[in-house]
């Protein structure tokens, strides 16, 4: 059936985005970006939106990891020293993040979250206001996540330095 | 709408939804410039697989792939500008970090 299956990639996926995020070197992180594209790509394949996939795989997979290992490439590695000073780091800061993605999984499996996902007749949608406040709720769910990606850009330009 | 696929919803929601955290928590804590894209990416993709999940529940996935093309398509304008705004931004300070980043503050 189609849930078991889907549920190895999901986990592959995730797997693929904490290798992005927790690895040291920039480059493996650009690398394990594109296989995270790359999997969710056979998801939106196997979830019935193939010409969306195919633009996932070449442009998220291919171009963009082009543009990051071009980038990568373009500045220069830090010195021995200064690396093992970031790993010590960069361990103290990321330690937390597979323990709180893990009870986040658990802590969810434990809802039970049913939408309702209940489409008007094609006559009715007329007033947009209507439909996309009404009817659309759970793509409203997705513009606000991506209007808060913008918010969190912004965010990160104006981080204070930590105090030791 | 498909009565199984209704079935699917919730374990994909977990899923993006830990994806979501991921990417926030990579945001939140980095100093390295590229790697607070790559966490950006990281959302950019929960919020492309939440928008084709919801169009193959409701079973209208031509109009949520037109959706998602458009997303994509912006997506990569916006990694593009943001790669070259980092890289100026290194030219500049011969760093990634932000916290050699004081000139920006004016």
């Amino acid at each position: 059936m189609l849930i078991t299956l889907d549920i190895v990639i999901l986990i592959l996926m995730i797997l693929a985005a904490l290798w992005a995020v927790m690895t040291r070197s920039l480059l493996r992180s650009g690398i394990a970006l594109a296989l995270t594209s790359a999997i969710l790509s056979v998801l939106m394949f196997k979830l019935n939106a193939p010409l969306a996939a195919v633009f996932e795989l070449s442009v998220c997979t291919g171009l963009i990891s082009v543009l990051f290992i071009s980038t990568i490439s373009l500045t220069q590695p830090l010195s021995y020293e200064e690396i093992i000073k970031h790993m010590k780091d960069r361990f103290r800061r990321f330690r937390y993040l597979p323990v709180i993605v893990i009870l986040a999984g658990i802590g969810l499996s434990f809802v039970k979250v049913r939408p309702n996902l209940i489409l008007p007749p094609p006559e009715t949608e007329t007033n947009v206001r209507n439909i996309l406040w009404n009817f659309r709720s759970l793509d409203m769910v997705g513009q606000v996540i991506v209007l808060l990606c913008g918010v969190f850009g912004v965010v990160i330009l104006f981080k204070e330095r930590v105090k030791k | 709408m498909i009565p199984q696929a209704i079935q699917a919803f919730w374990p994909f929601g977990i899923f993006i939804f830990m994806l979501i955290v991921i990417g926030f928590y990579c945001i939140l804590t980095t100093f390295n410039l590229i790697r607070a894209l790559i966490g950006l990416e990281l959302l950019l993709k929960a919020v492309t697989l939440l928008i084709v999940l919801a169009g193959y529940i409701t079973n209208h996935s031509a109009l949520t792939q037109a959706l998602v093309i458009t997303f994509i398509v912006v997506e990569v304008v916006v990694m593009t500008v943001a790669v070259g705004v980092v890289l100026g931004i290194r030219s500049h300070n011969n760093s990634l970090d932000l916290r050699k980043m004081k000139n920006i503050k004016g």
